[in-house]
């Protein structure tokens, strides 16, 4: 018999169709990322020094710093596109940094990523492109699988798009369709690298409300990088400045309020200047 | 002298890293080209990329090659008063040797390039990556459907670029240099032999198939992710197909005499 296509978020598509009895851990054992004493150089120079983090399941969580910080290689690791030198990263219970990349496979069942280029394949249609992880791991009928693209193509606000080729769309656009292809599975964490870079206000207040609502309705463990502030204080329940190869961890008040003078420098330069813009309060010395 | 050995000993190890990681790359084509899912639609649509689209260059270079051969091999064989033997010396040129090579270095320049460059620009906008946070092998979905589309149109290609050929010498031998139709054609089935030629040319132009797509594919698919990473991996592509079609051409004819 066909499994159907479930209409509320608590199990991923992908999962309900493919997930033999006992081959998978339920979606409730997934507490958070966790990273242990990640090492990461590349060639001579390091990125990372016994690096410690912990992403909390069902927030959202921005990673900040400078750039060459390591906000988006740290994305990487968390994808298992690259490896790090020392450290394991843990995703629902399994060290990722010791499986092969046919169990990775697995492993990014649960994951979907935005890319910052967009990364869709540049051959094929915006239905296409959202349809491909549908096609690809479940058994939907085309007619099922046309209304789910349909549906999430909608959700992102790109009715009516599934024709265009990607080269066709604005930089927001191809964004949204993007985060439209990384959800279309309904996965657990999604990672988006740079969701705002190059984007007008606009099309940031869009993206950043389309992610608050996927997080609050969906409750999907959302990772970001941003250099934007202002989208990142109001959407973020943890901040994490990457800084010296370490991380420094908090939620958006405990950071503004941080004594730690790297993390007041990076916010005093990111807020110099911002109409409106609360300054970062003087901590007494 | 210690220094000297040192580098020696690095470039040894990096150039059995690379064989290597060459050798996983072509295991994995061939497991994905035997296990399912069997992706006909993207290799039907790779053998029009590679096929269809070269037929216009590789019919009128076979023509022209055809021409060019009728022309000097006329003027040399009137010398020795054979020019009854045309037929079968445009015929075995291009059957033993002209017709595998020229095409297999045609659909390099065309069709092999186009596919590293096709690949690598996928690299450098992390489509591949893309691909794999999908759980999509890469390799299996972009790579394999053009090695294998690859090795099926070199042969065909070959054939057609003989096809054209003979016609080419014919024009010039037969309608513009005067030879006798007939005779062009006897010495030309007569000197031809299936078991020696035509299963020659076949196993040259599978083996070329195999070695172009292979090279493609793995320079784009292990390109740098930047433009000079794409440009490297065409230019690379080009080049390293072109000096192994030449190497491989004379081991085959070596080996079996074709």
């Amino acid at each position: 018999m066909r499994p159907r296509l479930r209409k509320s978020g608590k199990k991923p598509i992908v999962a309900t169709m493919r997930a033999a009895p006992g081959k998978r851990r339920s979606v409730s054992e997934v507490d958070r990322i966790q990273l242990e004493g990640i090492h990461l150089a590349f060639g001579t120079r390091p990125v990372y020094r016994a690096l410690d983090c912990r992403f909390p399941r069902g927030q959202i969580s921005v990673l900040m710093g400078g750039s060459g910080a390591g906000k988006s290689t740290l994305l990487r690791l968390m994808a298992g596109l690259i490896r790090p030198d020392q450290g394991r990263i843990v995703i629902a219970g399994e060290d990722i940094t010791t499986l092969s990349e046919r169990d990775l496979f697995r492993v990014r069942e649960r994951i979907g990523m935005l890319f910052q280029g967009g990364a869709l394949l540049d051959a094929m249609t915006v239905f296409d492109n959202v349809a491909l992880p549908l096609r690809e791991h479940s058994k939907l009928s085309e007619a099922d699988i046309r209304a789910e693209v349909e549906r999430r193509l909608a959700a992102v606000g790109l009715p009516d798009t599934g024709g265009l080729m990607p080269r066709e769309l604005s930089g927001g656009m191809l964004r949204r369709a993007a985060l439209a292809r990384a959800i279309v599975t309904d996965p657990e964490i999604v990672l988006c690298d740079e969701p705002f870079s190059g984007l007008d206000p606009l099309n940031v207040r869009r993206i950043e409300a389309l992610l608050i609502e996927l997080n609050r309705r969906l409750g999907l463990t959302l990772i970001v990088t941003s250099h934007h502030l202002p989208s990142s204080l109001r959407m973020a329940s943890q901040l994490v400045f990457l800084i010296d190869g370490g991380a420094v961890v908090g939620t958006p008040q405990e950071l503004l309020a941080s004594e730690d003078t790297r993390v007041r420098e990076f916010l005093e330069a990111e807020t110099a200047g911002m109409p409106g813009f609360q300054a970062v309060p003087e901590v007494a010395s | 002298m210690i220094s000297a050995l040192r580098t020696l000993g690095y470039r040894t190890v990096m150039l059995l890293e690379h064989l290597g990681h060459m050798a996983a790359f072509v295991g994995q084509i061939g497991l994905n080209a035997l296990r399912r899912p069997f992706r006909f639609g993207r290799l039907v649509m790779e053998i029009f990329d590679v096929g269809v689209l070269s037929l216009a260059i590789v019919c009128l270079s076979g023509a022209t090659v055809g021409a060019v051969l009728g022309l000097q091999g006329y003027n040399t064989l009137t010398r020795f008063g054979a020019e009854g033997s045309l037929g079968a010396v445009v015929g075995l040129t291009l059957v033993r040797e002209l017709g595998p090579v020229f095409t297999a270095l045609l659909v390099t320049g065309r069709a092999g390039s186009a596919m590293a460059a096709e690949i690598a620009s996928m690299v450098t906008t992390e489509q591949l990556d893309g691909l794999r946070m999908m759980s999509i092998d890469p390799v299996d979905f972009v790579v394999t459907p053009k090695a294998l589309a690859m090795l099926i149109v070199m042969p065909m290609l070959n054939v057609l670029f003989i096809l054209f050929a003979f016609f080419g010498g014919y024009v010039i031998g037969v309608e513009l240099l005067g030879v006798d139709g007939g005779t062009y054609v006897t010495s030309l089935e007569d000197a031809i032999t299936f078991e020696d030629d035509v299963a020659g040319t076949l196993l040259k132009s599978v083996v070329f198939g195999l070695l172009v797509g292979l090279i493609a594919t793995y320079r784009g698919y292990t390109a740098e992710p930047t433009s000079a990473g794409v440009s490297a991996a065409t230019t690379g592509t080009v080049v390293t197909a072109s000096v192994t079609i030449l190497i491989f051409d004379y081991v085959i004819t070596a080996l079996w005499g074709v």
